[in-house]
């Protein structure tokens, strides 16, 4: 069949679009109920939420908050189902641990200012001042768990300025390099044998502080929150420095990223922690006091920062060569490409993996209950073994799981506004 | 005006100096034992337009990219603006800001906007303060003609938008030497026209240029002279008129009977 030429003369304007595309009928007829197979599956599902809910929700609400003791709700006809009263009994408990109840508003305080700390790095529209508290933040978190003297933090953020000091004066004298090692080494060496001995000279003319609280104390979710957000905070700059090694060009920074990487990666969570709690003080000098938590904050970190850097190494291999060489192309050194033009592109890519890679290791922490911290999870056994509440098991699992939710899916909420957020293409 | 005319003004204001802006003396460069670029011996005057030409594979992109060192030749030299091109960082360093590339596929930084692509480098390698550097950049995305656009992203942008930013972005760094690797290859027809303007204009105000392209149409107007590249040898070099007109090498016939035949 031939058609006649034809020319158009008009160039044709645009048309909305046909109404009834939009509305809740359409959404339902595009999304459940589009064909036979899918109308099936829609009711099916809907029929299963439903039986669930039809279970469980009348388990869940039942007038048991007020119960003291396990016995209490066995015995109250009215009550058939959970026995809140437990949650509310051991609440402060479930939160603090054995924490001392008059320095409770300590972890409080230090949660709340975690948020703030927080902030500035999660929403950049916020004033880039705050940026000042958050880099503050970790001295004054852990001086507020901590307690003691408040030289002590003090005295380690003055070893900052002391190292960059040396590096300013020394910069002029020896090479660029030189003076980065000596001035990294000086300050280890004043954090190592000056903070001691010097916070605590100046304790003794000035004693500010607050009470000290052992890190046996701790428990609850605030441990976990303590361990969780230190390992978070933590693993994420070590393992960008690990997959960079891992890419590196000179061999033996390759050779130690990769061995330390498969290394951690080959060895479960659980003996890195009996490491931390047992093996630890066999390598230590004798009558050295190293904290058990911070301890396990170290194993962590360790463990998360080997994953962290196996997912940024994805983002790093998804990126075109095109842009390593666009940004050598330009004149910009090794530092400076990866900074500004590297890494922003692959963390962007591997946000969904540094995401999931957090929440593990956020939920990961309930392992610590084995080797006797007391955690959440290591405080079930402990209410379980009170007369009051002998015997209960789901009240507690249930209550730990939603607060455990509410962290992970906030987390995992952050990152979908974030790569929304970062979409640059359209 | 006549097309001769045009031609006439324009290669007029396109003097050559006698200053050596790159000097390369027998460079080989292999690729694990594969012998990639084999005794390449090229002197490019300041002000100089070279187009290299060639089948895929001869050489001729490796060639340019020894020149700012993203690829590394083994033997011989290559002397950029008068220093040498060695292991050396600072020197590379300093010759990459000095030499500006543009590429097939444009690599812009798609987390930057174009602005932003624009004066990353001069605040960061120049140290060019950031209003002076936004400034810098505007005057040359307009330019290129595409001032309205620097507060977008790249990828909101056409093919061709993309590579006149390209060379914006490389403009910024007021290089003296400008390398082109096939920036028109990756563009739709109707695209390559604007590149090409951007690049015909870039050559009349005198800027040193070494373009692997394979518009004739461009070569014959801009280039004073004309390399064809042939398994990883220079095998022909001439002034353009006498290059497509009358040229020597059986090889070049062949390559130019193809690409100019239909």
């Amino acid at each position: 069949m031939t058609q006649e030429p034809y020319v158009r003369t008009e160039m044709l304007s645009e048309q909305p679009a046909p109404s009834g595309q939009t509305g809740i009928v359409k959404w339902m007829r595009v999304n459940l109920f589009s064909s036979i197979s899918n109308s099936i599956i829609s009711l099916l599902t809907i029929l299963v939420v439903i039986f669930a809910l039809y279970e469980f929700l009348p388990w869940m609400l039942q007038p048991s908050w007020g119960a003291e003791s396990l016995r209490e709700c066995l015995n109250d006809p009215n009550i058939t189902g959970a026995c809140w009263g437990v949650i509310n009994d051991r609440f402060n408990q479930l939160m603090f641990g054995f924490y001392p109840h008059e320095s409770q508003w300590r972890p409080l305080l230090a949660f709340v200012l975690m948020l703030v700390a927080v902030a500035p790095v999660l929403f950049d529209k916020l004033p880039r001042k705050m940026v000042w508290f958050s880099a503050l933040y970790p001295f004054l978190g852990v001086w507020l768990l901590w307690g003691g003297t408040i030289w002590g933090p003090l005295m380690v953020i003055a070893g900052f300025v002391i190292g960059v000091v040396v590096h300013k004066v020394l910069s002029n004298i020896v090479g660029s390099l030189a003076a980065i090692i000596l001035s990294v080494l000086v300050t280890i060496l004043w954090w190592l044998y000056g903070v001691g001995s010097i916070a605590g000279a100046l304790s003794g003319i000035a004693p500010i502080g607050i009470a000290e609280v052992s890190s046996s104390d701790f428990g609850g979710l605030m441990l976990s929150i303590t361990i969780g957000v230190s390992g978070i905070a933590l693993s994420l700059p070590i393992g960008i420095v690990l997959a960079l090694g891992r890419q590196s060009d000179m061999f033996v920074i390759k050779l130690l990223s990769v061995g330390f990487i498969e290394f951690i990666r080959g060895v479960p969570l659980i003996t890195l922690l009996f490491t931390a709690s047992v093996l630890l003080n066999f390598f230590l000098p004798p009558g050295t006091n190293f904290d058990l938590v911070l301890r396990v904050i170290i194993m962590v970190t360790i463990f998360a920062s080997a994953y962290m850097a196996e997912v940024i190494r994805g983002g790093l291999a998804a990126l075109p060569t095109g842009q390593y060489e666009a940004a050598d192309a330009l004149g910009l050194d090794y530092w400076q490409s990866m900074q500004l033009i590297i890494m922003p592109q692959a963390l962007k890519i591997s946000i969904p993996g540094i995401v999931g890679t957090f929440i593990g290791l956020f939920k990961d922490t309930t392992l610590v209950s084995i080797i006797g911290l007391l955690d959440p999870v290591g405080l079930i056994v402990s209410i379980q073994g009170t007369s009051d509440w002998n015997g209960i098991v789901w009240e507690l699992y249930t209550f730990i799981a939603l607060m455990f939710w509410v962290f992970t899916f906030s987390m995992s909420r952050y990152s979908m506004y974030l790569e929304n957020k970062l979409k640059t293409s359209h | 005006m006549s097309q001769t005319n045009e031609n006439a003004a324009a290669s007029s204001a396109m003097d050559v100096s006698d200053e050596v802006a790159i000097q390369i003396t027998n460079m080989n460069k292999w690729y694990g034992d594969f012998h990639v670029l084999k005794d390449i011996n090229l002197t490019v005057n300041r002000g100089e337009r070279i187009v290299v030409c060639g089948p895929s594979g001869s050489g001729k992109s490796t060639l340019i990219r020894c020149i700012n060192r993203l690829e590394e030749h083994q033997k011989g030299d290559i002397i950029v603006d008068g220093t040498e091109l060695s292991s050396d960082l600072k020197n590379i360093d300093k010759i990459r800001s000095e030499v500006g590339m543009c590429f097939q596929h444009f690599n812009l930084f798609p987390h930057l906007t174009i602005l932003e692509n624009c004066t990353l480098a001069p605040i960061w390698v120049r140290k060019t303060p950031k209003k002076e550097a936004e400034e810098i950049a505007m005057h040359f995305l307009e330019k290129v003609k595409i001032p309205e656009q620097a507060l977008k992203y790249p990828g909101q942008l056409s093919g061709g938008q993309q590579q006149r930013v390209a060379i914006a972005r490389s403009l910024c760094m007021k290089p003296r030497i400008m390398l082109f690797d096939e920036p028109t290859s990756a563009l739709d027809p109707e695209m390559i026209a604007e590149v090409l303007d951007t690049m015909i204009e870039l050559a009349e105000e005198g800027m040193t240029m070494i373009c692997v392209t394979h518009e004739m149409g461009f070569a014959r107007k801009v280039a004073n002279r004309v390399i064809f590249m042939d398994a990883g040898q220079i095998v022909e070099q001439n002034e353009p008129e006498a290059f497509f007109n009358n040229p020597q090498s059986e090889r070049t016939k062949l390559f130019l009977s193809q690409i100019l035949g239909h």
